[in-house]
């Protein structure tokens, strides 16, 4: 499994991945687990280690999502919501 | 109104290196200004309006040229945004328009022409105009731009916005943090189009020192490499500006530099051409 839960009694967390995000949850970025070019186009957009994220709308299909990051919108497939390493906030 | 300015400093940079090269010739960089496509004669300084996309850039662009602009699009791989001009206390001024991006490393063509025209037209000022309500993503341009010039002033627009969304900027401390002129203003109703003016102009006439503030990698192997490359670089293309940002983007396998070096881009924007060259003779 790729959840792993960290033992904080006040508000825990967990970690995965953006694209197994839930509408309503806020998330951390913990690692951008993307190379080349998109990885760069990506940290540009906002999204890099400690930046705050969450879904704004999800499309028809699922595929893609657009998710709020520092302030601004942006689209991601979900291939590349894969790549990126979050800690989900406890609600 | 002044603006928030860093206070001068021991160690700031120089100013203008083109006046002090060669007297009353403002213009170092025409030559290679005119390659990137922008004619400048007729103006005294270049002044380069860079920001991401909306952020009020044009709304920026037409305030300071009164709308007296001209959409250019020059043969080959040149600025394609607008050029135009303004005057102040007696200076002329030619603005250039760079396509809004977010950044300068990405692959994109809008990219390579606003990194190109920083890196190669070297302009004398270059405005980054930020949106106040989303400073974070915006540093990330303005950041990078720092990188390649020290002569920036950053328009810190839709102020009024901001405070609308109940943000306050603390802009005197962002301009200590940057090292360069921060200038709070809402273009849109002309706020803090002087305050831009006056700070355009000291940053042209090196009245202030700017002292920007740069990311260092520190590595050793890392500096090493990138000053083996600087050098070798400016071995190539003697007059190369840059050479050490051109260098690190090498070796992170950049693709644009890359083809900039093979396609003779480097080449072209090094070496002035002869019939631009000022009264001053190189070697004599």
């Amino acid at each position: 499994m790729r959840n792993v839960h960290k033992g904080s009694p006040a508000g825990a967390s967990t970690a995965t991945t953006l694209d197994r995000l839930r509408r309503g949850q806020i998330a951390t970025v913990t690692a951008v687990d993307i190379h080349g070019p998109q990885r760069r186009r990506l940290m540009d957009l906002g999204v890099l280690p400690g930046s705050r994220i969450h879904i704004d709308r999800v499309s028809p299909l699922g595929d893609p999502t657009a998710y709020l990051v520092r302030g601004s919108v942006i689209a991601l497939r979900r291939e590349q919501a894969r790549g990126i390493h979050i800690t989900v906030e406890q609600e | 109104m002044a603006a928030d300015l860093p206070t001068p400093n021991a160690n700031a940079s120089p100013p203008p290196a083109a006046s002090a090269a060669c007297g009353t010739c403002v213009f170092n960089h025409a030559a290679q200004l005119r390659a990137l496509g922008v004619d400048v004669s007729g103006h005294d300084h270049v002044v380069a309006l860079a920001g991401n996309p909306n952020t009020g850039k044009s709304t920026v662009f037409n305030a300071l040229t009164g709308l007296r602009q001209h959409v250019g699009n020059w043969p080959g791989k040149t600025v394609t945004g607008a050029e135009g001009g303004f005057g102040y206390r007696r200076r002329r001024y030619k603005l250039v328009d760079l396509p809004g991006t977010y950044s300068l490393l990405s692959d994109s063509q809008d990219e390579d022409v606003a990194r190109d025209f920083l890196l190669f037209g070297q302009p004398d000022v270059t405005v980054v105009v930020v949106d106040a309500t989303r400073l974070q993503r915006n540093l990330n341009l303005v950041l990078q731009i720092l990188q390649i010039t020290g002569r920036v002033v950053v328009a810190l627009n839709l102020i009024d916005e901001a405070h609308r969304h109940g943000l306050s900027l603390d802009q005197r401390h962002l301009a200590r943090e940057l090292g360069v002129p921060v200038v709070p203003m809402a273009a849109r109703s002309r706020r803090g189009l002087d305050a831009l003016l006056e700070a355009i102009e000291q940053v042209a006439l090196g009245t202030v020192a700017t002292r920007a503030r740069r990311v260092h990698h520190g590595d050793a192997r890392t500096e090493r490499a990138v000053r083996e490359l600087a050098a070798q670089l400016l071995r190539e293309y003697p007059g190369l500006a840059n050479t050490r940002w051109i260098a690190l983007r090498l070796l992170e396998g950049d693709p644009g530099i890359e083809r900039a070096v093979t396609d003779g881009t480097l080449d072209r924007l090094s070496s002035p051409t002869p019939h631009a060259v000022s009264s001053e003779t190189p070697g004599t």
